[in-house]
């Protein structure tokens, strides 16, 4: 009963998570529940383990690489705080931000930033560049068995080629956002709250 | 008996309930002075929204808002279809069905038990002096008066069964067998003041027919056993479980599996359809979900007694978790505990509904037959029906079901084999 008293959240947390990731209060408890009942060791941060053990993501091909967004480079724990910096990507845009101070830092749900989160899922070593190897892993992933490694890799040179314009082989995040410009990323990344 | 019960029900029924409301709100108005965050009392509706839409679907509406190119021309890859993988992934880190299902479900009112409630240090002064009243007359009180009548109970069922077994096989046997099974589990029932209600008793399983149950916790056996007599399935235990288990069996024939024959499924089908198929002997009582659930959902019933070809009487049992939550989590708790822990609740509150038998119908194989069973025991229970296996409690999920999503993704890249040939 104790250890639970001691990382329950304080009002001043729920205001800076607020803040940082336009989460509403009741979002934040309600998110901060589920993270709990994760947390199967009960120490206030989530491992790759804890992740795991839900069977939804365990067999979702890109579960592994949708895991490894939640962890900074290096590290095999994540805080509250970093659950919810990564789980604000996927809030949708509402209508009253997009009129907001243009200097304010940019939000962590703008269409840049989720554009952003599935560029990192295809950029493994973080190079800022998704190299041919790179597309082949998560195309991979996500056909498993069922296609050869030629077709495969035929995939991804027609891939690069489209995408690619400086010639450099291999898929800058300005080249990335150039492809999916006139794909709705805002309803497609983004998660509806119920509340 | 029954008047008792009424009577009793009513009294623990009606101030308990008033009680649990008035603690609620202390420990809110408690906390607000504090300025503290709650851990949410309620139980918590769903915290998204989730589409039911397929893989194919999906991928084709983010792909046609993305290009001007006709979609079933070229089924290619495009860089945008990972958008789907990745929302899936992040709604089911959100909310997912499986994981709530192994634990504790959560109470709108405080119950006065410290293990449903999280909020405890912030209840007031008066609070807290009703709650070490109740902690009183439960551990003081109740707990030994409980303990003693339930070491009655099983010690009647072990000597009284063993007396039985010394009769002569016959319709004598039989019948002061079924009585006295049925006396001790009433002993039993008291022991853990569980007031039942059953339902519709005119669908009460028969002889040669199979007995199928959700499962939450050991207690289920005790419930239904009050009420009927059947035949336990199960393993052969050492200590004291194995002492009961082996006097009930020579009252009346109950079906016991050494530990080396559970793993052969053909033997233990042969045994439970020989079973069966003996009209004299007793129905079997089998719970196919194969572990605990916390009653707020039917997990994968398991094939095996559907295979066996006998008619199947499915029973819906709900708690209400209000008075005392009696959902054994395993994995946490051991079974001397957890018998603690329901001895010293208020009491044990649940309904049993007998549904109508069900039989494996033409063109249906087992797996359909089971689900269909399943499904009319969750809407009776108002339960949440689920395809995922109770296993996932303590094991990982199979590989077969991320093939799967990834044939189909496949599919939508390449085409299947018939399209390349036909152009």
């Amino acid at each position: 009963m104790g250890s639970r008293a001691s990382t329950l959240l304080r009002e001043e947390e729920i205001e800076e998570i607020k803040k940082e990731t336009g989460f509403s209060h009741s979002q934040i408890t309600r998110l901060y529940s589920r993270f709990t009942s994760l947390d199967k060791g009960e120490n206030g941060t989530l491992s790759r383990e804890d992740f795991q053990r839900i069977p939804e993501l365990a067999i979702n091909p890109l579960g592994d690489r949708i895991i490894n967004a939640f962890f900074p480079e290096g590290e095999d724990q994540v805080n509250f705080r970093g659950f919810m910096r990564t789980l604000a990507h996927f809030r949708p845009i509402e209508d009253n931000e997009k009129s907001k101070n243009p200097t304010a830092s940019e939000p962590l749900n703008s269409r840049t930033n989720k554009l952003l989160f599935a560029f990192r899922l295809y950029d493994l070593d973080r190079d800022d560049k998704i190299s041919r190897d790179e597309l082949l892993q998560v195309l991979r992933m996500m056909v498993g068995v069922n296609i050869s490694d030629e077709q495969l890799g035929s995939i991804a040179d027609r891939t690069i080629q489209e995408a690619d314009t400086n010639g450099d082989n291999s898929i800058s995040f300005n080249e990335f956002i150039k492809v999916l410009e006139k794909v709705d990323v805002e309803q497609k990344m983004s998660i509806r709250f119920l509340h | 008996m029954t008047s008792s019960v009424a009577t009793t029900s009513f009294y623990i029924k009606l101030p308990l309930m008033n009680f649990y409301g008035w603690a609620t709100l202390r420990i809110e108005r408690g906390a607000k002075e504090k300025n503290h965050l709650l851990m949410p009392l309620w139980a918590a509706p769903a915290i998204i929204a989730r589409e039911p839409t397929s893989l194919e679907e999906e991928i084709k509406e983010i792909r046609r808002s993305g290009s001007n190119k006709d979609l079933d021309a070229a089924p290619e890859f495009e860089m945008s279809d990972i958008f789907y993988f990745a929302r899936r992934g992040v709604e089911s880190i959100m909310d997912d069905e499986v994981t709530k299902r192994f634990s504790a479900e959560e109470l709108e009112s405080w119950n006065l038990l410290t293990r449903s409630n999280y909020n405890f240090h912030y209840i007031s002064l008066r609070l807290t002096v009703l709650w070490g009243l109740g902690l009183l007359i439960r551990y003081g009180f109740l707990l030994p008066l409980r303990v003693t009548l339930a070491f009655t109970g099983v010690g009647l069922l072990v000597f009284l069964t063993s007396v039985v077994g010394l009769l002569p096989n016959g319709r004598m046997k039989n019948f002061l067998s079924e009585k006295v099974h049925l006396m001790c589990y009433r002993i039993c029932v008291r022991a853990l003041t569980a007031i039942i209600t059953y339902h519709d008793s005119e669908n009460k399983p028969k002889n040669g027919g199979i007995c199928v149950a959700n499962h939450t916790s050991p207690i289920d056996v005790i419930i239904l056993a009050s009420d009927g007599c059947y035949a336990m399935v199960g393993q052969i235990h050492g200590g004291l479980m194995g002492v009961i288990q082996r006097s009930m069996v020579k009252a009346c024939p109950h079906v016991w599996f050494e530990r080396s024959e559970v793993k052969d499924r053909h033997l233990v089908a042969k045994r439970l359809s020989d079973h069966v198929e003996d009209k004299s002997k007793l129905p079997i009582l089998i719970f196919p979900e194969g572990t605990c659930i916390n009653n707020t959902s039917v997990m994968m019933f398991k094939k095996g007694s559907f295979e066996i070809g006998a008619t199947v009487y499915p029973v819906a049992i709900k708690y209400d978790p209000r008075f005392g939550d009696a959902f054994w989590n395993s994995s946490k708790f051991g079974m001397v505990n957890y018998l603690l822990r329901m001895m010293s609740s208020w009491a044990i509150v649940c309904s049993v509904w007998y549904l109508p038998p069900m039989s494996r119908e033409e063109g249906e194989d087992a797996v359909q037959f089971a689900n269909r069973v399943k499904a009319a025991i969750a809407r009776q229970g108002g339960l949440v029906d689920l395809l995922w296996d109770g296993g996932l409690k303590r094991g990982k999920v199979k590989d077969t079901f991320k093939e799967e999503q990834q044939k189909l993704y496949s599919k939508m890249l390449v085409g299947t084999q018939e399209d390349r040939s036909r152009s």
